[in-house]
């Protein structure tokens, strides 16, 4: 299945390899570097490459590209799937999936590695089997190992890889025991110029933060299960219970993990918090242009809406922005050419507002489209949708656990097309 | 130094010390190559801690692709270390280096050797990790041994990693596969879902056209499957595809109405049917519905690779009608990251053109965003032509003209050409099309006009006669277009359609002439066909300019063009030497051609099974497997039976319900149990004896008989070689102590000549005997039982763990008769129940054979005995023929007492009771085989019952007699140092007391089986149980 792994950085450096067969040469990634010197930005790099008698699967993440070196016939969502889930386990291990956190703790990616896959297929990949494994870095673990010479692997076989329940580990204890559950919402949204809905759907998910001593039967139920659509579990959702009653069962992992993720249909009617106004033209004559958004609430439920941000990317030929903001403020990025307005709160009073001019390429024709605006927001205490949850049972355990939930709005793939 | 390394590594040697040099850590002071022998000098530290450092460099080196073989005689000296990290970074070093110094590796191979003897799971596996992984072919034998052996491990966690070592081995060397076949037949047999991946993946890798190996294992797996973990679902379902396409018939309909494109003749057809009732229906084989229905819930995976594995089996094997339920799922993993959407895109992109109606409902979400990556915003446009139809072309016309406009200009091309296939698709819209896209041609953007061109005279090609006003306008264009293609597009039309322009094409002609030279290839061979078409319908205007451009086309630099010029010359001008061809000029140039067909890249992909990287690519990838075509007649489905084990109903007849087999068997096949057992005999002669033994007779004790055969030989063999050998080896390894002792007094470069064998052979056989030796050395070894001490303080809590078998058997509940229709059979799955850790938990299969539907079923609020009883969830409904599967939990008390309740539905209630074995009672326990003694200490006197048995033959053999017992009772195997002495252990469920027995073999046929127990009770009914299954044969 999985050949090697290299992992390459932003500037074309081969900065980590891994083999699981025998050795292939890094030679391999001259044909990746060629696409992406084609592809120009790396967003536009094709996931599968084919390499002469290889095949190589990559993913970008983190400005780092996750290559994986093929060479037979196998399905590849499951690289893809794989080479993500080891970039997740990095960032759960070293708090970010960075470069120099790689190269830091270079020793336990290889400790990692070795065990996530043997001779090319996924081993152990559960996150509370790995720790098991391989204990995490922390700074007081590298201190006290540098004195006594202890190691940071572990000696015995995790009890969840052998047990029917693989994601929990026996023996767990806490002096207080805490479950929390973040409903996060985002409103995946297209709206069109005169700010009426192209499209619109609400995606959510339940994060979840489990401390519970012991092996606690959870039972999550909610007011009203009819509004998700298509849902898909955690490993630990037993689906029956689901089928037949619309609720949780689960005897949850340890630590923080992803209970559920649901969509909401576009059938249903989606509230769509704010409503833009904007006006962005171009001049036929004077390389010259003028802007003029405005923002307001919508739909809230009367919640405020907070952290809002207007993300623009402006044609190639804008050179610069004069504007002014009645709230918040603006920058422009030159390079990149992005303008991002963060407008913090939304008031009901005071509209915020961004008006003035762009300075545009001297001689070039006016750009053809005007762009399009990306929104960001946040709308705390309150799931969009409606979803609320009911109530949180245990089973299993004696004592009385402490236990909490948690609702966020977010905007997700939030678009104002003008 | 240097010369050291030299003397086994010639090249690299030198080289590679300069390069370990250059990335040593400022700490590790000096240049070149004293850094090499920095971390060496680390190595050979007696300090622990020095040496993880060196190690941990070392892996750093690795890791950024540096050389560090040199250091291997070093570092492999480090492989027995007693620290873990060290060793497993040093089994790191080795799995990476060992191809290249094979001689050396070999001296860490006796290692691990005795690491897979280890009492601890993890480390025997590790050991065959590695041992499979230094790929050196002279170890292939003691590969394929270790394999062997851990085939048959206990733990299931080593039995994976052997699966594992399966493709490894094959890898390095094809010529074992008959034997590693074996071995993965075994395997596949493997209850436990943690195998189940990974044998399937080295069945896939080894010998993927053994289909005849999965028969007997169809069901198991298709029942496993959800609980197996993520990645080897995604490997079991492929395989499963594949084989369903050779053993069930087609569930599409007879008419093949499918490859046309159309789900509207699919829908005809659908009520075709039901209006007139087809002389031969179609009936799904149960295991195809079973397959079906086992896989579906997994699309609620949160793994996307398994969800698009279950979408790609929906799409090969449902009826077409079912296949609806995939979509919502694969739209869901839009929403996942870049590289999963581009993949789905694909996938969809495919269904979409054979079944657009499917997608319909979605067709929002594939609304394109100005910030989606080009690649996944043209596979979204794609996906949109394909689903346009009559109803919702106005919406989809009217989102593709917010694309036209976008900035990305590759996609605003791809736009206009997804525009032209829609207007040739659907004849309403062609005109609305045709004019919008003649707007285009004002665009400022050249690309976008260029391609606009392009399709207009694809699109003109299709309807010509009225069009006459576009091209004229395109004519007036053809100044200000500058884009090759474009400006042949427009010069082929008005070389076309000239008769329909005649004045404007002489003109167009005009203007060419004189920038003949500077146009590119493309462009010129249009102008010389428009020249030639002009010459043969308006010769009076054009004779000149056409011998004039068919001059400058003579001495063009492209032969291309001189060869087209000349052919056209001969063609169309008059002239003593022309042939019968210059008659036919007219009809040649001016025939009426087809119009081309705008149609989807993705048409053709369907060659290809979905979710495969040969999909992906177009091409077929090395080791695709081919979906083969749907058999025309069902091939015998009995192969799939697999023969009940039913050590309870025979061995213990007083005990529990003596259950019917023949519902079981009614429901699989009831017609040809004679006729498989035939088919068997000629079709499958290469499966091992067990196997087709077991599904001709029904005799149990056969098979295990078989068994415990097999595994005599091979001890036998064992003890022989051991005995024979052990002399020597014991010498031998006195010599190696010596030469170690030598060894590490000498200086390197000696020590690497003594230990280096003349030849590969004798060194392998050295390695044998030390093999057969280990357990011995096991505990002479002082650090061995440090080891052993460990253990020890480690299993000292005992541990519930899971079951080592479950017995398949099912048990009468109620028969249909007198539940008027609903029939229901209880079965213990062995599982600690969920809902409560006292009870056992039951499962129950509750079937509707009456013709009605029967609804509310659920168990009645009292109890007449005072169990405590967990109720399953009410049942809604249960269609006439289906069954259901539904688990409840009873607190037995720890006796056998019957527990009694009532089945209700809507209508009427049973009295229904489940007695259970006094085996189910218990959760199996593991412990060591001194725990298990301090325990016995404690349970002794009243506590003790024992009794003598007699065996039967077959029951003798270490395997059959662990079998025999596990499957008696739920127990856990006590893994013991004693030959003929077997220990088990298990807790009761309600009360968690230790049940512990114990087996001693007096001699072949009889023996004293004790059982220590606080609940003596339990104890004694065990003990009879236990008695009379060993004494059966």
């Amino acid at each position: 299945m999985i050949h090697s792994l290299f992992l390459i950085n932003s500037s074309s450096d081969i900065f980590l390899e891994k083999h699981w067969k025998s050795v292939i040469s890094r030679s391999v990634c001259d044909y990746f570097f060629e696409v992406q010197e084609k592809a120009g930005e790396a967003e536009n790099v094709p996931p599968v490459i084919h390499a002469g008698h290889h095949y190589l699967i990559n993913i970008y993440r983190e400005k780092i590209f996750f290559v994986s070196v093929i060479q037979s016939e196998v399905p590849p969502l499951f690289v893809i799937e794989f080479l993500h889930h080891v970039a997740e386990t990095f960032q759960d291990y070293f708090g970010e999936c960075s470069e120099s956190a790689i190269k830091d703790n270079v020793v336990i990616v290889y400790e990692l590695l070795e065990e996530m896959l043997d001779n090319g297929f996924p081993l152990a990949t559960e996150s509370n089997i790995l720790k098991e494994l391989i204990k995490p870095p922390n700074i007081l673990r590298s201190v006290v190992n540098s004195i006594t010479g202890s190691c940071n692997v572990g000696e015995t076989l995790p009890t969840g890889q052998l047990s029917t329940i693989p994601w929990r580990r026996a023996g767990v204890k806490y002096t207080n025991n805490e479950a929390y559950f973040d409903v996060v919402e985002e409103i995946d949204a297209i709206l069109d110029k005169t700010g009426s809905v192209v499209f619109a759907e609400i995606q959510g998910v339940i994060d979840a933060c489990v401390n519970l001593t012991g092996m606690p039967d959870l039972t999550l139920s909610f007011m009203n299960p009819r509004l998700l659509d298509d849902v898909s579990f955690h490993p630990c959702v037993r689906f029956k219970r689901w089928e037949s009653e619309r609720v949780l069962s689960f005897i949850p992992p340890d630590g923080n993990f992803r209970l559920l993720s649901y969509h909401v249909s576009a059938q249903n009617l989606v509230a769509i918090p704010i409503y833009v106004k904007q006006n962005i033209s171009f001049f036929e004559t004077g390389s010259s242009g003028r802007l003029d958004i405005t923002v307001g609430p919508k739909q809230t439920m009367g919640k405020t809406v907070e952290a809002v941000f207007v993300t623009i990317n402006m044609p190639k030929v804008v050179l610069s922005a004069n504007l002014t903001a009645t709230q918040g403020n603006y920058t422009y990025n030159p390079v990149t050419k992005t303008l991002v307005w963060d407008i913090g709160k939304l008031s009901q009073q005071k509209l915020p507002n961004l008006k003035g001019s762009l300075t545009l390429q001297c001689g070039a024709p006016k750009p053809e489209e005007s762009p399009s605006l990306n929104i960001d927001l946040k709308i705390q205490q309150l799931a969009i949708s409606g979803l609320k949850v009911n109530r949180l049972d245990m089973y299993g355990e004696k004592y009385k656990p402490f236990k909490g939930v948690k609702y966020v709005s977010k905007a997700g793939k939030f678009q104002v097309r003008t | 130094m240097s010369a050291n390394s030299l003397s086994y590594n010639e090249q690299g040697g030198a080289e590679s010390a300069v390069e370990v040099g250059l990335e040593s850590t400022p700490t590790s002071s000096g240049a070149g190559a004293g850094a090499g022998a920095d971390l060496r000098e680390m190595l050979e530290s007696t300090k622990e801690s020095l040496k993880l450092e060196a190690m941990k460099r070392i892996v750093g080196l690795i890791a950024r692709g540096k050389n560090a073989s040199e250091l291997f005689p070093a570092v492999v000296k480090n492989v027995a270390s007693k620290n873990i990290e060290l060793k497993k970074l040093v089994y790191v070093y080795l799995v990476r280096y060992a191809e290249e110094q094979q001689d050396l590796a070999l001296l860490s191979i006796s290692t691990f050797q005795r690491a897979l003897k280890d009492p601890n799971q993890l480390i025997r596996a590790s050991a065959l990790r590695v041992l499979s992984s230094i790929r050196v072919p002279i170890i292939v034998p003691i590969m394929m041994l270790a394999i062997k052996e851990a085939a048959t491990d206990l733990s299931p966690y080593v039995r994976k990693t052997a699966a594992h070592a399966i493709q490894k081995l094959y890898s390095l060397d094809a010529d074992q596969k008959e034997q590693l076949i074996e071995v993965i037949e075994k395997l596949l047999k493997d209850k436990s879902t943690l195998v189940a991946g990974s044998v399937v993946m080295a069945f896939e890798e080894v010998c993927p056209d053994r289909i005849d190996l999965i028969h007997k294992n169809y069901r198991k797996l298709c029942n496993l499957l959800v609980d197996v973990e993520e990645w080897g679902q995604v490997v079991i379902i492929s395989m499963l595809t594949r084989y369903a396409r050779t053993q069930f018939i087609s569930p599409w309909k007879e008419d093949g109405i499918f490859d046309e494109n159309s789900e509207q003749a699919f829908y005809e057809s659908d009520e075709e049917k039901l209006g007139t009732p087809q002389s031969k229906p179609y009936i799904m084989d149960p295991d195809h519905r079973l397959l079906l229905r086992n896989t579906k819930p997994l699309l609620q995976s949160r793994n996307t690779a398994v969800v698009m594995s279950v979408a790609q089996l929906y799409w090969h094997l449902a009826p077409k009608q079912e296949v609806g339920v995939i979509t919502k799922s694969l739209v869901r993993l839009l929403r996942s990251h870049r590289e999963v959407q581009y993949i789905v895109l694909q996938n969809i992109a495919t269904m979409s053109i054979q079944q657009k109606g499917i997608f319909e409902p979605f067709m929002k979400s594939f609304y394109v965003r100005s910030t989606d990556p080009t690649h996944i915003k043209t596979l979204k446009l794609e996906i949109l032509t394909n689903l346009a139809n009559e109803a919702n072309i106005s919406t989809i016309l009217r989102e593709f003209q917010t694309y036209v406009k976008s900035q990305d200009k590759a996609f605003a091309a791809a736009t206009i050409q997804a525009i032209g296939r829609c207007a040739t698709n659907i004849t309403d819209v062609t005109d609305t099309c045709l004019n919008g896209l003649v707007l285009l041609l004002s665009n400022r953007d050249e690309t976008v006009v260029a391609e606009s061109v392009v399709v207009i005279k694809k699109l003109l090609q299709t309807q010509p006669t009225q069009h006459s006003e576009i091209i004229k306008h395109m004519a007036k264009l053809f100044d200000n277009i500058t884009v090759p293609m474009a400006r042949a597009s427009i010069l082929w039309l008005i070389g076309e359609y000239c008769e329909r322009v005649p004045k404007i094409a002489p003109d167009v002609l005009r203007k060419m002439a004189k920038t003949f030279t500077v146009e590119e290839d493309i462009v010129k061979l249009q102008t010389v066909n428009l020249a030639a078409k002009l010459y043969l319908t308006n010769s009076k205007q054009t004779k000149l300019l056409t011998q004039y451009i068919l001059n400058l086309g003579k001495y063009d630099q492209s032969y291309d063009i001189r060869d087209r010029t000349r052919f056209i010359r001969q063609l169309i001008v008059p002239n003593e030497k022309s042939g019968a061809l210059s008659k036919y000029a007219r009809r040649i140039l001016l025939a009426s051609k087809p119009a081309p067909m705008l149609e989807s890249t993705f048409k053709d992909r369907d060659r290809f099974q979905l979710g495969t990287l040969s999909h992906t690519i177009n091409s077929k990838a090395t080791g695709y497997l081919e979906l083969s075509d749907w058999p025309t007649a069902a091939p015998d489905s009995s192969v799939r039976n697999v023969e009940v084990m039913e050590p309870v109903k025979e061995w213990v007849p007083s005990m529990g319900k003596t259950k019917p087999l023949k519902s079981d068997d009614k429901f699989y096949s009831d017609s040809g149990e004679e006729e498989g057992a035939g088919e068997e005999g000629t079709g499958s002669s290469s499966e091992d004896s067990s196997s087709s033994s077991s599904s001709s007779s029904s005799n149990e004790g056969k098979l295990y008989g078989l068994n415990s055969k097999h595994s005599e030989e091979t001890d036998s063999s064992q003890s022989d070689k051991s005995s024979g050998h052990s002399d020597k080896k014991k010498a031998d390894k006195k010599k190696r102590l010596q030469l170690k002792k030598k060894a590490k007094k000498a200086a390197p470069k000696e020590r690497y000549q003594m230990h280096r064998p003349p030849t590969h052979h004798p060194l392998t056989q050295e390695l044998w005997n030390l093999r057969t030796f280990t357990p011995k050395m096991a505990y002479t070894h002082t650090g061995k039982k440090k080891n052993r001490k460990q253990m020890v303080a480690l299993f000292l809590c005992v541990q519930v763990s899971s079951p080592v078998f479950v017995p398949m058997s099912s048990h009468e509940l109620l028969h249909r008769m007198t539940g008027k229709g609903l029939a229901a059979q209880y079965h213990f799955p062995r599982q600690p129940c969920i809902y409560g850790n006292k009870m056992v938990s039951v499962q129950l299969t509750l079937t509707n054979s009456s013709d009605h539907t029967l609804e509310d079923i659920s168990i009645g609020e009292k109890t007449s005995s005072g169990q405590n009883i967990h109720r399953f969830s009410s049942i809604e409904r249960l269609e006439p023929g289906a069954s259901v599967t539904v688990s409840m939990g009873i607190d037995f008390n720890d006796s056998t007492q019957a527990a009694n309740f009532q089945l209700c539905t809507k209508e009427d209630q049973f009295s229904v009771s489940i007695q259970p074995v006094v085996g189910e009672l218990f959760l199996p326990v593991t412990m060591t085989e001194q725990d298990f003694r301090k325990e016995q200490g404690k349970l002794q006197g009243m506590n003790e019952t024992s009794a003598t048995i007699t065996m039967a033959p077959e029951n003798t053999s270490n395997q059959a007699l662990s079998k025999k017992m596990v499957s008696v009772a739920n127990m856990g195997v006590v893994p013991t140092g004693e030959d003929s002495l077997y220990r088990f252990a298990a807790k009761s469920v309600s009360s968690g007391d230790l049940v512990l027995v114990s087996v001693d073999l007096t001699d072949s046929s009889s023996g004293r089986l004790t059982i220590n127990t606080e609940k003596t009770v339990i104890g004694s009914m065990l003990l009879r149980d236990l008695k009379t299954a060993l004494a059966q044969p």
